[in-house]
């Protein structure tokens, strides 16, 4: 069982890294821990637990602007933004239904070191487009903040951009400034029905590039879609290619009704309403559609690619399964287990068409043979290595996370 | 303005840098001449000026690597520049460098309808995007009111914002890759086509760094249909508060308008003489509130903000209904800081955000220091989003009136920063904030950028005397300050 170093407030925090600088150790950084098994497999290690810097310290309903501890759980933040119809526009998957745990258990800060986005990431952007300030502890034990609470700001670096998608690796978040927005009115989604791969992708980048501002692009194949807890989806018997279309009531009513003509030629059609439609979007977010259990892989390519890309490894690989989610440029692949996780091959044909794949989903073991972030070209790794050296000299934080050795 | 001093022994070598200059761009590419030298002494921050050793001009990627590995040898500053249009001095140069001009990467490499992106060199304009996409209906969203001068290479240094950002976000939201090249001559690709980069997000650390990590030399935009309409109300209120009530309002029933931007009365009164839109002049504040998409969720949407701007006390609503109505409604706003510029021989535009609600007193304040300096000021503000353009007037021929504009300027971004706003919105830091950059940061907080810097340009060649205060040396940087021993924590939960 290793040491675990709770932390209550800032200056706690600051100390413990500061310690560890100093007697060389390194920590794991860790807020719920929900994304424990999300990376490569870390050595044994004191645990640096954030998870006690809870806590909403600024919420300005009508600034756009919430402010929280690291450690503060997402689905408080979740709730309380629902009361003033906001939310979080980008839509942060929860990764229960892929990692494992209980729903909702997963930090702000754990959703900042993770970049995590949902379906609205082809309009609204990830988690990186609404951080508007962090404030934290890099690796040599001192504090350092960047940005403020307003969107507009080129005032220095952007360093919380950077420490977003970081995996804890550059240093202990303790405070983070998002922008937060308005809760749209009305949300129906279109459904395509049966819809081969291809055609699907064709359709979804008809409607991406349609002024109709479509705020989810997303194709289920037919046995993914069998397992929808949504009647329609569940019993079309079919593929299901769902467009998601929000905002004022009688705009969405139009824009739909646009779509379906526009799309006409793709087929047959249904429509989801407002409870329907955040079922499946749900489902698509959280990739609870695909079998668990099994080895599961996140790839983003160019978008009109990602039918390519998929046939190209079931080819090689059997008994692979997808669900696509941003117009084609999101994919999440199941395979079954195997002892190289079929990096090889995945890796390949995302480099064909540019992009890359991330090993979400595998046992430990595999995880620390196959790279599970997406090998990069040497001066990028270097570049990053290089910023990783300045920001954390000793190696303190997450050791070997992202990278081995660094 | 106090920039680094210039190095010697490189100032010696300049014949010798020239010579191989030349040798890597042939021709014309090497400018030298006093005379054309000028052309780039100075950028939009026309108050400040340096020649440099040389402006270059390369024509391909592996020019501008050559180049920059060149100058690392030789210790030669490198001060990048697109169009140069920025107006906190970002592309000044220093006498002991070059300017490397992007000027000639001026193509749209590719247009990709299929996964609605461009693909283009750094030297592109900004409006140069949209109208190589507009025949099919296509647009790039950020428009920064230099669009029509201003490069994409450039925008990306800066984080360029404008008008529909408050909607469609800045340049970092709507840029998915680059090409870069360092100073030690490595050429990279951070992102592409897809939608999110692996690994670190340089790309986000790149976006805004002001030219002082890499140098772009190419970059992919996503592009975005252009809605079905567009439609302006033009409102005028009896205060100042009633306008930023009405600000609030709107934002607080969950509309996020295509545009919103507030003028003050001087404002107002100086872009109506100028170009006769029609605003009206017996009011404190007008707001120009632009909304955008179907005809049915537009004219929904004009109508609740319209009654809301009533409830806020407006006593002067128009709506624009046609195409031709909604330009000229803009056409004030936007020809507002020539308008401004026509009533004096000089101004000084600032550009601090502050938080939206903040608004009266930030203008109340900067009234009584207007009063207090004895120099008008008009105030034009994109109010969705905060970001307020003070426009300070002066006459630099007066003695000490350049001086006195400063400091007034830098009350004002202060003030900013006080009420909880940053120095900066979408101008960048340049060297025209550079030293109050503690205002809003302490030593740690800058340290910090600055080791993100020396992982990019361990030298610190690249457009130096900007964005820091004081540019400390890596290797200062690097230095690990380790006590022994001293750090046992008994008070800290463990378990």
């Amino acid at each position: 069982m290793p040491d675990i170093i709770k932390p209550t407030d800032v200056d706690q925090t600051r100390e413990a890294v500061a310690w560890a600088f100093a007697e060389n150790k390194t920590l794991e950084v860790r807020g719920s821990g929900s994304k424990i098994s999300l990376g490569r497999t870390l050595a044994e290690m004191p645990v640096l637990d954030l998870s006690a810097l809870s806590g909403v310290t600024l919420y300005e309903p009508g600034e756009l602007v919430l402010t929280a501890g690291a450690g503060t759980p997402l689905r408080d933040i979740q709730k309380l933004l629902s009361e003033n119809a906001q939310r979080l526009a980008f839509e942060p998957m929860d990764m229960a239904a892929v990692l494992g745990g209980d729903k909702g258990d997963g930090t702000v800060g754990g959703m900042i070191a993770c970049n995590i986005a949902g379906p609205r990431r082809i309009s609204a952007g990830a988690a990186r487009d609404h951080i508007l300030g962090v404030k934290g502890i890099s690796g040599r034990g001192e504090s350092f903040k960047s940005g403020g609470r307003v969107v507009k700001n080129v005032t220095g670096y952007d360093m919380s951009k950077l420490m977003t998608g970081s995996y804890g690796t550059l240093g202990a978040l303790t405070e983070i400034t998002l922008k937060v927005l308005p809760r749209p009115e009305k949300a129906w989604t279109l459904l395509l029905l049966g819809l081969d791969d291809t055609a699907a992708i064709k359709a979804l980048a008809q409607a991406a590039g349609s002024s109709h501002e479509v705020s989810g692009l997303a194709h289920v194949p037919q046995g993914r879609a069998a397992r929808s807890g949504v009647s329609y989806v569940r019993d079309a018997g079919c593929a299901v290619t769902a467009i998601r279309v929000e905002g004022p009531g009688p705009s969405v009513e139009h824009r739909l009704a646009s779509l379906r003509r526009e799309l006409a030629a793709f087929g047959d059609m249904e429509e989801l309403h407002s409870h329907n439609s955040a079922g499946l979007w749900q489902e698509i977010r959280d990739v609870s559609l695909l079998t668990q259990g099994t080895q599961l892989w996140r790839l983003s390519v160019t978008p009109s690619e990602g039918a390519r890309v998929v046939n190209e490894i079931a080819n090689v690989i059997a008994g692979v399964e997808t669900v696509y989610d941003w117009a084609g440029g999101l994919i999440w692949l199941s395979l079954p287990a195997q002892d190289d996780a079929g990096h090889e091959i995945v890796r390949a044909s995302v480099n064909n068409v540019g992009g890359h794949a991330t090993l979400i989903r595998a046992d430990a073991t595999v995880r620390r043979k196959v790279p599970v972030f997406h090998p990069q070209a040497k001066p990028v790794a270097d570049l990053s290595r290089r910023i990783k050296e300045g920001l954390d000299p000793h190696g303190v934080f997450n050791p070997g996370r992202m990278v081995d050795g660094l | 303005m106090k920039m680094p001093a210039p190095d010697e022994a490189v100032l010696a070598r300049r014949d010798e840098l020239i010579t191989a200059l030349r040798v890597i761009v042939p021709g014309e590419g090497v400018i030298t001449d006093d005379l054309e030298l000028s052309v780039y002494e100075s950028d939009g921050l026309t108050a400040y000026r340096q020649r440099p050793m040389a402006a270059v001009l390369p024509e391909t990627v592996d020019q501008v690597s050559r180049i920059l590995r060149l100058c690392a040898q030789i210790g030669c500053k490198v001060v990048p520049r697109g169009a140069g249009t920025s107006l906190s001095g970002g592309s000044l140069p220093v006498v002991d460098g070059i300017v490397l001009g992007l000027g000639k990467f001026n193509k749209v490499l590719e247009i990709d309808y299929d996964n609605r992106c461009v693909v283009v060199q750094p030297g592109v304009t900004n409006l140069g995007i949209t109208n190589a996409v507009s025949a099919e209906g296509f647009y790039y969203a950020p428009d920064p009111s230099s669009q029509i001068a201003c490069s994409i290479g450039g925008n990306v240094a800066e984080n360029a914002g404008g008008v529909h950002c408050l909607k469609y976000g800045l340049t970092a939201n709507n840029v998915l890759g680059v090409e870069l090249v360092l100073m030690n001559g490595d050429v990279m690709r951070l992102g592409g086509k897809h939608l999110d980069s692996e690994g670190y997000d340089l790309l986000g650390i790149l976006t805004g760094s002001e030219g002082l990590l890499g140098v772009i030399t190419e970059v992919t935009v996503r592009i975005l249909k252009s809605p079905e309409t567009a439609r302006a109300l033009l409102i005028g209120f009896p205060t100042v508060e009633s306008a930023g009530e009405c600000v609030a309002s709107v934002i607080n029933a969950g509309i996020i308008p295509g545009g919103m931007e507030m003028m003050d009365k001087y404002a107002i009164e100086a872009a109506e003489a100028f170009c006769h839109a029609g605003y009206p002049l017996d009011v404190e504040a007008l707001l120009i509130v632009e909304l955008d998409g179907p005809e049915v969720e537009v004219d929904y949407l004009i109508a609740e903000v319209e009654r809301m701007a009533r409830e806020c006390g407006a006593e002067n609503v128009r709506a624009s209904t046609s195409e031709e109505e909604r330009m000229t409604f803009w056409a004030g706003r936007k020809a507002a800081f020539p308008a401004v510029g026509r009533l004096s021989p000089d101004y000084y535009c600032m550009d601090g955000t502050i938080p939206r609600n903040k608004l009266p007193i930030v203008l109340r304040r900067i009234a009584e220091l207007s009063e207090h300096y004895g120099l008008r000021v008009a105030n034009v503000f994109h109010a969705g989003d905060g970001n307020l353009h003070p426009l300070i007037l002066y006459d630099a021929n007066n003695p000490g009136e350049l001086e006195k504009t400063e400091e007034f300027g830098s009350e004002i971004l202060k003030l900013c920063v006080e009420v909880g706003g940053v120095l900066t919105g979408e101008h960048g830091v340049g060297v025209e904030k550079r030293d109050l950059m503690d205002t809003m940061f302490d030593e740690d907080d800058l340290k910090h950028q600055q080791r993100v810097k020396c992982a990019f340009d361990p030298d610190g060649a690249l457009n130096p005397g900007k964005v820091f205060p004081v540019l400390h040396r890596c290797a200062e940087l690097g230095r690990v300050h380790v006590h022994k021993g001293q750090h046992r924590f008994p008070d800290i939960p463990r378990f």
